[in-house]
C-alpha cells in the first residue's frame, strides 16, 4: 500500500493524517508535507498513525526531524498510536522518551488542554 | 537448503519489493505469523541501508539478498557493495545528531532489536547483515 497523507487544524493543533506505508520511497512525502506544515506557521503537529501499516528508520527519521523543526518554533510533535508494531520501533530505538504518544486525537487534544 | 536469490538496483522503490518476497518466503518457510512483521521491517531496514549507501558511494550497483532456509532456521543475508564505516551501528542514538533523511545507525539499531539472530559484517568492499529466525520443521519449503 502508498502512503496517503492529510491534514487539517482543529483550534492550535494541526492534526496529520497518514494511512500506509512510511518507508524509503514514501517518507520524502511524508517529510515534505510537515516541512510545509512548518514553513506555513503550523508549529503545533498531531501525527496519527493509527492507519500505519508498515514505518521503519526512514520515517523515524522524518518523525525526529519534523519535531526538530517544531521545537525551534517553540512548538510540538506528537503522535497517536496504539498499534503494538508500530510502538514497537519506538520503544526499540528509544524514542517514545521524545515522542508524546496518545491512544487517541481526543486524548492528545485533552493534553494540551485544547480540547473545545 | 533452499535457497531464493535477489539482486535489485539501489531504488527506494525497490525495497518495498524486497520486504514483500522476504516475508513471503518467511511465511513459506515456516516462520511464525508472530515473527513475520519483525522478519518484514528487519529485511526492509537492511535494504534501506543498503539502498542509501549504494546512492551514496555506487548507484549503478546492484544489492543482493539471500534467503534461505537452514536446519529449522530462516536465514536473510543483505550484501552490498558500498565501503562501511565499522563503527557504524554502534553510533549513541542523539537526537540532536540525527538527520530526517539518513540514519543509518537508526537502522542497525532496529534490526538489532528485532532479529533473533544478527551479525553485520562491515568492510571497504561493502557490508553484510545476516539475520535469522527460528522456522518449523514443517515449513513448505523444500
Amino acid at each position: 500500500m502508498d502512503l496517503k497523507l492529510d491534514h487539517h487544524n482543529e483550534d492550535r493543533l494541526t492534526i496529520v493524517e497518514v494511512e500506509g506505508e512510511i518507508d524509503v520511497y514514501t517518507a520524502p512525502r511524508l517529510r515534505e508535507l510537515l516541512i510545509d506544515l512548518v514553513n506555513k506557521g503550523n508549529f503545533h503537529l498531531l501525527v496519527n498513525m493509527e492507519k500505519v501499516d508498515f514505518l521503519d528508520s526512514t520515517g523515524l527519521g522524518v518523525l525526529v526531524g519534523g519535531l526538530k523543526r517544531v521545537r525551534a518554533h517553540d512548538g510540538s510533535l506528537e503522535l497517536v498510536c496504539t498499534q503494538e508494531r508500530i510502538l514497537k520501533i519506538f520503544r526499540i530505538t528509544g524514542l517514545t522518551k521524545v515522542f508524546g504518544i496518545y491512544a487517541s486525537v481526543d486524548e492528545a487534544k485533552e493534553a494540551h488542554g485544547r480540547d473545545k | 537448503m533452499a535457497t531464493v536469490e535477489l539482486t535489485f538496483s539501489a531504488l527506494p522503490a525497490h525495497v518495498r519489493t524486497a520486504r514483500l518476497v522476504a516475508t513471503a518466503i518467511a511465511r513459506r518457510t515456516g516462520v511464525e505469523e508472530s515473527l513475520l512483521d519483525e522478519v518484514r521491517l528487519a529485511v526492509g531496514e537492511a535494504c534501506s541501508r543498503a539502498v542509501e549507501a549504494h546512492r551514496a558511494h555506487c548507484p549503478g550497483e546492484p544489492i543482493r539478498i539471500e534467503l534461505s532456509d537452514d536446519s529449522g532456521r530462516f536465514e536473510v543475508t543483505v550484501s552490498d557493495q558500498a565501503p562501511s564505516d565499522e563503527h557504524e551501528h554502534d553510533r549513541p542514538l542523539d537526537l540532536s545528531m540525527l538527520s530526517d533523511s539518513y540514519t543509518s545507525g537508526f537502522g542497525i539499531a532496529v534490526i538489532a532489536g528485532l532479529a533473533d539472530d544478527v551479525e553485520v559484517f562491515p568492510s571497504p568492499k561493502g557490508m553484510r547483515i545476516r539475520m535469522s529466525w527460528p522456522a518449523s520443521a514443517n515449513g513448505r519449503a523444500g
